[in-house]
């Protein structure tokens, strides 16, 4: 009983917090996963609408940004509603994102010469709303810049997704330089599934969760999207060491 | 092209055939009949050359910027400052200008300068079809160019040439007090409206069907907020004439005419046909800061140069599942500040870099996607890079790749996929054939690489091996 009070002066402290605090937390939607492990990690139990999330790539990843750019497609492709996609270099092979769910009809690409247009246009997009998500292909992304995409993204609720590119491998270490995202990942490849027969399985990646607000970081080995954009924990036999032999190619 | 004057006939215009035979402008019509036989002469037509050459302006006026005038005899003026972005920037727009009238069998010149002068000068003077002078360059484009690019009298020409003058930087250097006591003002102030010094308004062509609302002030305004105000005002009235005609608009000017007499025009475009007033407000507020209201604005003026039938359609009300969101405004916006914005649609084509084309991003949702059965990579090189392979020919992936000085060990491999050269766009594609390949290193990166031509026969292609996409 006395457990019981607790809980209810909790919750009413809680309510008034959150009614201190704005409009904002208040009409907190979330885009799960679908996988138990993940969503069980971030608070709401998934990726917030109305926030700001940061996608990087490891290894050569952090140059070609191709994980991070379909895991983001990904997720943009879970999302109802047209998808703006702001880039400044136009590398990216559509087909490749129609894999992953996503169809060209939501998608609309807005190529900008440099890269703090990039960033305008990705605030005009996340404060004008109505769009699923936004996602921009950003090199730099300073902490003010972030707090302002954080925030055009608050107040309409859009979910803002950015995909980090360096142009070197060596410039990856400014991911260390915090930003305002309200989560942070960072996804580099894996070996594939075996297969028993000679070929390339389903692609796997390591994801790692960076940075959570009002949460704690994690590591998942995951099976690459699917034709819906949906991830699932991969079964870990990827951790094994390569046995040498397997595939008869690489004799 | 023969023009007459009383019973003097002389040539008028000449095309490049009869230029090579020696027939000159200006030259008498019995001259040019002697110089080569069976020389076809047409009678010059001015008056129809004047119409036709409105109508260009007209249709120009639509096309590329709100101010437009005829620069008589044979040119088109135009001030695109604002407007360029519309068309990708200045050297597309000219491009595509030179290209249009190419289309029509016409050849035109075409040159942007800071000044109307210097671009007068720059585009009669000019072999090549475009000619862009970059901002401040003025002087070292025009200083070698003939007297007769100043716009003077053909009298004042002449008797500069008699004096030994031969070039516009010769003039130019040239003390003015001498020239003007023998000349007139004319010869100063033609120089100073090409250099810049004193300013040359253009006055825009107007047609009486263009829906066009005006406000003139009895005290100059400057303020942010005022134009603001002023240009809303403006909208509304606009807006009003648009729905009485049912019409939308889809570029949309603001003319600024400022104390000093100096005009200032700012586009706004849609793409779609829009009676909206908040949209078209956000648009020209978007625009605001370009706007230098110098001493103060007197006039401000609302045109609608492009409209299109606009008429309200009934929708179906959503008892399911509410529709979504129209993003056209979203999409103008980022349209006017000269970002590129496009969708992309698949092709059939199985040439990978033929399978996507982009475009508007406005245009009727298609809903065909791409159907591969292979694994398609996220990123694709714009141009295949270059590798060395180890491989068992001919339809073994490779055991090893050196990609950009890496060597990569191939734990798994799938394909190859054949894609076969398409003979019915080039002749060179008949034989020619990719095999592509899916690669796996050791840590799990994933490439897309293939070898030229099927590895049996060298005609289909030369067997080396590139990467051209990379896979996530």
């Amino acid at each position: 009983m006395v457990y019981g009070d607790a809980n209810l002066v909790i919750s009413e402290l809680r309510e008034r917090i959150q009614h201190l605090e704005g409009p904002s937390s208040r009409r907190k939607k979330v885009l799960p996963f679908g996988v138990p492990d993940i969503d069980d990690r971030l608070p709401g139990g998934g990726l917030a609408y109305g926030a700001l999330h940061e996608f990087a790539g490891g290894g050569a990843g952090t140059v070609d940004g191709a994980v991070a750019a379909l895991f983001a497609a990904g997720v943009a492709a879970r999302t109802r509603g047209q998808i703006v996609w702001c880039l400044a270099r136009p590398d990216l092979f559509f087909p490749a994102l129609a894999q992953a769910g996503l169809h060209p009809s939501r998608v609309i690409f807005v190529e900008s010469a440099n890269e703090d247009d990039v960033i305008a246009n990705m605030e005009e997009c996340l404060g004008y709303g109505g769009v699923g998500a936004v996602v921009g292909e950003l090199v730099r992304l300073p902490m003010t810049k972030s707090r302002r995409l954080q925030l055009a993204a608050e107040k309409t609720g859009t979910m803002g997704l950015v995909v980090r590119r360096w142009r070197r491998q060596t410039e990856a270490n400014d991911f260390g330089q915090p930003t305002a995202a309200t989560t942070r990942w960072r996804v580099s490849v894996a070996p594939s599934v075996e297969l028993p027969v000679p070929g390339v399985g389903r692609a796997q990646w390591f994801l790692e969760l960076m940075r959570v607000k009002a949460g704690e970081c994690a590591e998942y080995f995951v099976g690459a999207c699917d034709a819906k954009g949906r991830i699932n924990l991969s079964t870990r036999s990827a951790d094994r060491p390569y046995q040498a032999g397997r595939s008869i190619y690489s004799r | 092209m023969i023009a007459r004057s009383g019973s003097k006939r002389w040539v008028a215009a000449a095309d490049a055939a009869a230029r090579k035979a020696g027939v000159r402008i200006g030259m008498p019509a019995a001259k040019a009949q002697a110089i080569f036989h069976g020389l076809m002469l047409v009678d010059a037509d001015p008056t129809a050359d004047a119409a036709a050459l409105e109508r260009i302006t007209l249709w120009a006026l639509g096309q590329y910027s709100p101010v437009v005038a005829v620069d008589a005899p044979d040119g088109i003026v135009m001030d695109t400052e604002g407007a360029d972005h519309l068309q990708g920037g200045e050297p597309l727009m000219v491009t595509g200008i030179a290209n249009r009238f190419r289309a029509k069998k016409l050849s035109a010149r075409v040159a942007i300068a800071d000044t109307w002068g210097a671009a007068h000068a720059c585009a009669r003077a000019t072999r090549d079809e475009t000619v862009i002078v970059p901002i401040g360059e003025t002087v070292r484009a025009v200083e070698r160019l003939p007297l007769a690019m100043l716009r003077l009298s053909p009298k004042i020409v002449g008797d500069l040439h008699t004096l030994g003058f031969k070039t516009i930087g010769e003039l130019s250097a040239t003390p003015r007090a001498p020239l003007a006591l023998r000349f007139g003002p004319e010869i100063g102030r033609r120089l100073d409206q090409m250099f810049g010094r004193i300013r040359e308004p253009i006055d825009p062509i107007r047609t009486p069907d263009l829906i066009e609302v005006s406000r003139v002030f009895g005290e100059p305004i400057g303020a942010a907020e005022t134009i603001d105000k002023y240009v809303g005002y403006l909208i509304i009235r606009l807006v009003a004439e648009l729905q009485r005609q049912g019409l939308g608009v889809r570029r949309t000017d603001l003319i600024v005419g400022k104390v000093d007499g100096t005009r200032q025009a700012v586009r706004a475009g849609t793409a779609k046909p829009s009676r909206d007033i908040a949209w078209l407000k956000k648009l020209f507020r978007d625009k605001r800061e370009t706007i230098e209201p110098g001493f103060g604005i007197e006039k401000l003026t609302l045109v609608a140069v492009r409209t299109e039938p606009l008429e309200e359609v009934q929708k179906a009300s959503a008892l399911v599942d509410e529709d979504l969101p129209d993003i056209t405004p979203l999409i103008d916006i980022l349209g006017n500040r000269g970002q590129r914005v496009y969708r992309v649609a698949p092709v059939a084509s199985d040439v990978p870099e033929r399978s996507v084309a982009r475009i508007a991003a406005t245009s009727e949702i298609a809903t065909e996607t791409w159907v591969h059965h292979w694994p398609r990579p996220v990123r694709l090189l714009a141009k295949p890079d270059r590798i060395d392979a180890i491989a068992l020919m001919p339809d073994y992936p490779p055991a090893s790749i050196t990609w950009r000085g890496r060597k990569m060990k191939v734990m798994r491999a799938d394909g190859p996929e054949r894609v076969f050269g398409e003979w019915w766009r080039r002749d060179g594609e008949l034989d020619a054939v990719r095999d592509y390949f899916i690669v796996e290193g050791e840590g799990g990166e994933r490439l897309w690489i293939f070898r030229r031509g099927d590895g049996v026969d060298p005609a289909t292609g030369s067997r080396e091996w590139f990467v051209h996409g990379i896979f996530a």
